[in-house]
């Protein structure tokens, strides 16, 4: 397993094909990138990522350890940035290997659904008309019902 | 213990952490102790299901207790991904 929280961006083929590599054993790799979406009304300029240092990369580790036991995956990465992002960059990335594509794409789902309400992450977004902090959803806490 | 605050909660206070000299038993009764002090505490924690709390970086409840913990965090619900 491997949980990445930085800064800087990163290269998805390039990570993609690495965590592929190690895992021969695996049949199936599933892959999700999130991206920084543009408003259409009220055009976005920037997105700003606050985090909780220490406790987000122990969050991370213990979202993707639950996945990895309950799917028995191969292994699973998680990288996500902080800072000020602007429309179009990534954001995120999970990967998941497992021997069949259900538990594949299932396991990453479930890291998403968790990252978005139980890692400590919190956006801000900033507009030409203003800056405001991003509201939780209540459909995202939902989701965890399913698991 | 320190004291963290995060995205609009950091904003409302002013500040980042803080260390707070404190005998409270539970998050709850720090919360209290915290409202007492200044409008910007108040306000901060005017609607408690409107926050997060995590314990030693551990997400917990507004009645965890608070024995022997280094590092309480308050923050909005968390908005990653």
């Amino acid at each position: 397993m491997r949980v990445v929280v930085q800064e800087q961006p990163f290269d998805i083929g390039a990570e993609t094909i690495t965590f592929a590599a190690g895992h021969k054993e695996m049949g199936a790799i599933v892959t999700f990138t999130g991206i920084v979406r543009d408003l259409p009304d009220d055009p976005l300029q920037a997105m700003e990522i606050e985090h909780y240092p220490g406790m987000t990369e122990a969050a991370l580790t213990e979202i993707a350890q639950t996945a990895i036991d309950r799917w028995e995956l191969g292994d699973a990465l998680v990288i996500h940035r902080y800072g000020r992002l602007v429309p179009g960059e990534m954001i995120m990335m999970v990967a998941t290997a497992s021997k069949h594509r259900k538990d594949a794409f299932e396991a990453a789902e479930y890291l998403m659904d968790y990252l978005k309400s139980r890692a400590p992450f919190w956006k801000r977004e900033i507009t030409n008309t203003g800056e405001s902090w991003v509201s939780s959803k209540a459909e995202d806490e939902d989701a965890l019902t399913r698991w | 213990m320190d004291v963290l605050y995060f995205a609009w909660v950091r904003e409302r206070i002013g500040i980042p952490r803080e260390q707070v000299e404190t005998s409270a038993a539970t998050v709850a009764d720090l919360v209290a102790e915290l409202r007492l002090r200044e409008e910007r505490y108040e306000l901060a924690f005017s609607d408690l299901t409107a926050l997060r709390v995590a314990v030693d970086q551990k997400l917990t409840d507004f009645d965890a207790p608070l024995g022997g913990v280094r590092e309480v965090a308050f923050f909005p619900p968390m908005t990653g991904g």
